[in-house]
């Protein structure tokens, strides 16, 4: 990405302590729309704590973050879904029970209206709404390559087609910015390239994605931009070329005194 | 398609004909099948809770005294009150939705366990408030309840008199059975239309995962409480007809004993599946019937006495009869389709 796409997301000095851990301290960055960017760094660096308070899920002790040009209202997810982030789990989080599908017409829910009395008296807008919906959801499924499990419960799909059902269900919110934490994580190499494929197809499409991911190959390829986060503080940000030469970054993975 | 249609049109005559057929063996017997009604009502109210949002509630009944308690105060000589019945129905469901929404949202983080002790302290407050406005203002009547209840009226169409058309005579009991099959009727279209809607995902969304339903943009604090506001105005509906029905409320009707026999039926039958909660509702309401009727006589003609109660048998063979269940039909006797489906599939895993 040229350096001269705008902004998307700027975090402003994020800290979050719990109790005597210094989680994230003082950690700001910069997202550009339509780049994808990763976030790396050793096990407990801080990288999903700092997603969790990015989309609400905790709450921050200080810092601001300013999205597509406005302050993001950061206290509950709901709402960070709302203004346009949505996410995906390091531990899978789908809806077992409900089918693949119904999983995906879930994650449409912020962008529909239909209310109760709609849905009991069946009227016309919502019968209308309700068809969108499930024609979303299913070009949504088309999209990531799950078509054919639409209709089977969640929990039955295998372990890379619940990954990518989660990407459906994120996708659906129509987000600006799509975060997905350790997508590649307990994947074989074969489901990491096809997620690599899916990744690449979504920036190609406009999309701008946040990713943490342990798997170094694949962000290093990847990323146009990578910040690391060491102890709770970002020790570096730039190409990954640059990062991949960093001595702070080398040492932090490999230890010593750097 | 059109056997389907045949086959709804037998059901639909022969529940338009049971009261008649019931009347000639016992105007009590339509008196059971009127309460039998008013608890699939019942359960059909606390499935939206329980079956689809997934939140164990306890304190149902709660919201059926409500209900009951507004009719009873504001068509009874308590009060000299006689409101018509197209104001004190709402009234009583508005009212039984506000109850809902104030139980909650303080039980908003709640979960499980410790939604289902909340919940059963709320269903026992208010009936211990039943049991004691009564001094030093007499606002219940306390434990002796409220008496001479008006009856459903339409007009000058009054449900508790005999009426003769074409011949036939309808008692008041069969009048009610009608009006209850249409209004069980509502429910039903209101659950089945819930259940595929964008309101019912989000519920079901919310009991597969609260989380995720978070960070998919549901606010489920709104939603949770819509689902608590439904099922209790479904309550309250529920209360206001068992009012003018028995013509009698008192706290006693509202004991926790009910709450838990409303949720066994769901349990039973299947909990979030509508035809489920049906069957589960009605098997619970009958078989205790049959059993009252056919207890004793059998017994005696058996033992040539009473050996056992059949109070005490209806609640051995009802422990029995849930951990049956529980055992071999986890999710209930006719259970949701996913949950059905995961069973068949499962089973496919294991024979392959």
């Amino acid at each position: 990405m040229s350096a001269a796409a705008p902004l998307l997301l700027e975090a402003r000095n994020i800290s979050k302590r719990f109790g005597g851990v210094q989680a994230l301290k003082d950690v700001s960055l910069t997202i550009r729309t339509g780049e994808i960017y990763g976030l790396i760094g050793p096990n407990g660096a801080g990288k999903t704590t700092f997603f969790n308070v990015l989309t609400g899920l905790y709450q921050r002790d200080s810092g601001d973050v300013l999205f597509a040009d406005q302050a993001l209202d950061l206290t509950s997810p709901n709402r960070v879904a709302a203004a346009g982030i949505a996410r995906t789990f390091q531990n899978i989080r789908l809806f077992g029970n409900m089918t693949a599908l119904e999983n995906v017409m879930v994650g449409r829910h912020v962008r529909t209206r239909a209310g109760v009395f709609g849905a009991i008296l069946r009227t016309a807008s919502q019968r209308a709404e309700e068809a969108a919906i499930r024609r979303r959801a299913l070009e949504l499924l088309h999209y990531v390559g799950i078509a054919h499990r639409a209709h089977d419960l969640a929990r039955h799909l295998s372990y890379g087609d619940q990954r990518r059902l989660e990407i459906a269900r994120a996708l659906a919110t129509e987000p600006k910015l799509l975060a997905l934490d350790e997508p590649a994580a307990g994947m074989n190499a074969t489901e990491t390239a096809g997620l690599r494929q899916l990744i690449e197809g979504l920036r190609n499409d406009g999309l701008t994605v946040l990713l943490i991911e342990h798997d170094v190959k694949l962000v290093m390829g990847l990323c146009d931009r990578i910040a690391v986060l060491d102890y709770g503080e970002k020790i570096a940000e730039d190409v990954p070329a640059v990062v991949q030469k960093d001595p702070k970054v080398i040492a932090a993975y490999l230890g010593g005194a750097g | 398609m059109k056997r389907q249609t045949l086959g709804l049109a037998i059901v639909a005559l022969a529940l338009l004909a049971l009261p008649l057929v019931l009347t000639q063996i016992g105007t009590a017997w339509v008196r059971i099948a009127n309460l039998a009604i008013l608890f699939i009502f019942l359960s059909l109210g606390l499935n939206i809770v329980v079956g689809m949002a997934g939140l164990l509630d306890l304190g149902y009944v709660a919201f059926y005294a409500v209900g009951a308690y507004t009719w009873a105060l504001l068509a009874s000589p308590h009060f000299d009150l006689h409101l018509p019945f197209w104001v004190i129905l709402p009234l009583g469901a508005l009212f039984a939705c506000i109850a809902g929404a104030v139980l909650g949202a303080p039980t908003l983080r709640l979960r499980g366990d410790y939604l289902a002790i909340v919940t059963l302290g709320f269903g026992e407050i208010v009936r211990i408030f039943m049991n004691n406005l009564s001094a030093p203002f007499n606002i219940t009547n306390g434990p002796k309840g409220i008496t001479r209840i008006d009856g459903m009226r339409i007009g000058d169409f009054n449900f508790t008199q005999t009426d003769t058309l074409l011949g036939i005579a309808f008692t008041g009991p069969a009048k009610y059975y009608y009006l209850l099959l249409l209004l069980l009727l509502g429910v039903i279209v209101v659950n089945l239309r819930l259940q595929n809607s964008r309101i019912g995902r989000a519920w079901v969304a919310i009991r597969e995962d609260e989380i995720a339903a978070k960070a998919v943009g549901i606010n489920t604090r709104n939603v949770k409480l819509l689902a608590f506001a439904m099922g209790a105005s479904f309550g309250g509906i529920a209360g206001g007809m068992f009012a003018a029905m028995q013509g009698f409320v008192s706290p006693e009707s509202f004991v926790l004993n009910e709450s838990i026999m409303i949720l066994a039926m769901i349990v039973l039958g299947g909990m979030g599946n509508v035809w489920g909660v049906i069957a589960g509702a009605l098997l619970l309401s009958f078989v205790p019937e049959f059993l009252r009727y056919s207890v004793e006589p059998l017994q005696r003609a058996v033992f040539g006495r009473m050996l056992i109660d059949p109070e005490v048998l209806r609640m051995l063979l009802f422990g029995i009869a849930l951990v049956l269940t529980m055992r071999f039909r986890p999710a209930g006797l006719w259970p949701e389709k996913r949950h059905q489906r995961e069973m068949s599939q499962a089973l496919e895993g294991t024979g392959a």
